[in-house]
């Protein structure tokens, strides 16, 4: 049995985690949390506890906490990466709308919705289908993902429909430690100099508090600036991929400048965003793969000529990139059953 | 020529059934009675199905005051309880799941008719294969 994805996505836990493929600036990030918020614990907290509250480091320490879970989810949760397409859907495609003589790359497809926008749906040449509204196809990744907002280094992951409330919750709890932590700094090295009467005696008591106040001066700006765009955008249900390219903003023929996706009142949008209802991953990712014909029918092969020597009938476009995230061996594929969805299974 | 090519004598059509987005970006196939389907099927009855199915969808996406509970909750708890129960979106992926293989057994299997779950295509469609038995 083979455990794959056919984008640039690996997967752990057996199919309950899928990250991006790098994660170097990632685990920067965790170091820097890390790394502040335990100098805080070591040098802060026994000296804020002893003159000021008990309470100090429990707070610190719920939001650490959910600032790592946060980060964890955002970086381990499918972002709403969907399937390729399947060579049959696109004979399929091809046959039905004979009409056009222009290979399907090259066709848009025009969607009316009932709000009276015209959308135009492209055809996403890798992922081999018509690509739905509000989705985007990211290259770091190299697959198309819902509701793409953007790709983000500093999760390792795209940020799409099923992970973005992590990563808004991400946003807002480090803004909060961040902010706490300095004040507290501030707080710790204001009340040392009034016991010893001098700012740079009681800096050079605790060196490593001026530290952690550097480091969260210089992060806080940028931290509390991208949550507060994002609050920004999910008032108005605009993704970071649409406000950058500015899709609701031009004036188009026939059409209003409205969002259609936005719910009309800015809390609403809120609730929907963060509360809303979440769908599985559309990735079978803890199935066996089976060849296609997974009812008793029969592909005659002719048309197949990317069967590879596991009989597994799939798109794969590069395919050396794709099959660095194999997990297992290949053999004995041909006498494993489908395991049917498991829906509680994956993240 | 290519269908021609792939025709034997056990050879089925596969036909897809993709999804509506005239009214946004929630589940909702498009219902439409495929011309393949003509002759097979009562055109009535095969859009009821599909009917049913964007009903259970658009049960599993509304705005409730139980999904915002649900979300709340497990946010306090820091997502861990979402490893512990299904969320109602997904009880909902599964009934309709359920419906599927119960309509395939009742009403299309007798009729050479094979309806696949949505899910495993990654709601983008709905499969439906007809066996061709030309002897």
């Amino acid at each position: 049995m083979s455990q794959y994805v056919e984008s640039r996505h690996r997967v752990f836990c057996y199919g309950r985690c899928i990250t991006g493929q790098n994660h170097s600036i990632f685990c920067l990030a965790l170091l820097l949390i890390t790394v502040t918020s335990s100098l805080f614990f070591v040098f802060d907290c026994p000296y804020l506890t002893k003159e000021l509250s008990p309470l100090i480091p429990v707070f610190a320490a719920i939001l650490f906490l959910s600032v790592i879970c946060c980060i964890l989810r955002t970086a381990c949760t499918d972002p709403g990466i969907l399937p390729r397409a399947t060579p049959d859907e696109l004979l399929y495609l091809e046959r039905t709308d004979n009409t056009q003589t222009v290979a399907l790359s090259g066709r848009v497809m025009e969607l009316q919705m009932r709000s009276g926008h015209v959308l135009q749906l492209k055809f996403c040449q890798t992922c081999r289908l018509f690509r739905p509204p509000r989705v985007s196809h990211c290259s770091l990744c190299n697959a198309c993902i819902a509701n793409f907002d953007h790709h983000c280094p500093w999760v390792g992951n795209c940020v799409g429909l099923r992970n973005y409330r992590y990563f808004y919750l991400f946003l807002l709890s480090l803004s909060l430690l961040c902010t706490y932590i300095f004040v507290f700094n501030i707080v710790n090295i204001v009340l040392r100099s009034q016991n010893n009467s001098t700012v740079a005696d009681a800096i050079r008591e605790t060196p490593a508090t001026m530290a952690e106040a550097l480091i969260c001066f210089f992060s806080i700006w940028s931290i509390i600036g991208l949550w507060s765009y994002h609050t920004y955008l999910i008032c108005r249900s605009v993704t970071t991929n649409e406000d950058i390219k500015d899709t609701w903003a031009t004036p188009h023929r026939g059409g209003n400048q409205i969002n259609p996706f936005s719910r009309g009142n800015g809390l609403v949008n809120c609730f929907a965003a963060l509360c809303g209802p979440l769908p599985p991953s559309f990735l079978n990712l803890r199935a066996f793969v089976k060849e296609e014909n997974s009812i008793p029918m029969t592909i005659t092969g002719t048309n197949n000529n990317n069967n590879t020597s596991d009989g597994i009938v799939g798109y794969f476009p590069e395919e050396n990139g794709n099959y660095s995230n194999r997990v297992g061996n290949t053999s004995g594929i041909h006498s494993t059953q489908q395991q049917r969805y498991l829906p509680r299974d994956y993240a | 020529m290519d269908d021609t090519t792939r025709l034997t004598s056990e050879q089925s059509i596969k036909l897809f059934i993709q999804r509506d987005y005239s009214e946004g970006t929630a589940v909702k196939f498009q219902e439409r009675f495929p011309s393949e389907l003509e002759g097979k099927i009562d055109r009535g009855k095969f859009i009821d199905i599909i009917r049913h199915i964007n009903s259970i969808f658009e049960e599993a996406e509304a705005l409730s005051c139980k999904t915002f509970t649900e979300n709340c909750c497990a946010c306090l708890t820091g997502y861990l309880l979402l490893l512990c129960m299904p969320t109602h979106y997904e009880k909902c992926v599964k009934r309709a799941a359920r419906y599927i293989s119960e309509e395939n057994e009742r009403t299309l299997n007798p009729k050479g008719i094979f309806m696949l779950d949505p899910m495993e295509k990654g709601l983008r469609c709905i499969e439906v294969c007809i066996v061709n038995n030309r002897r």
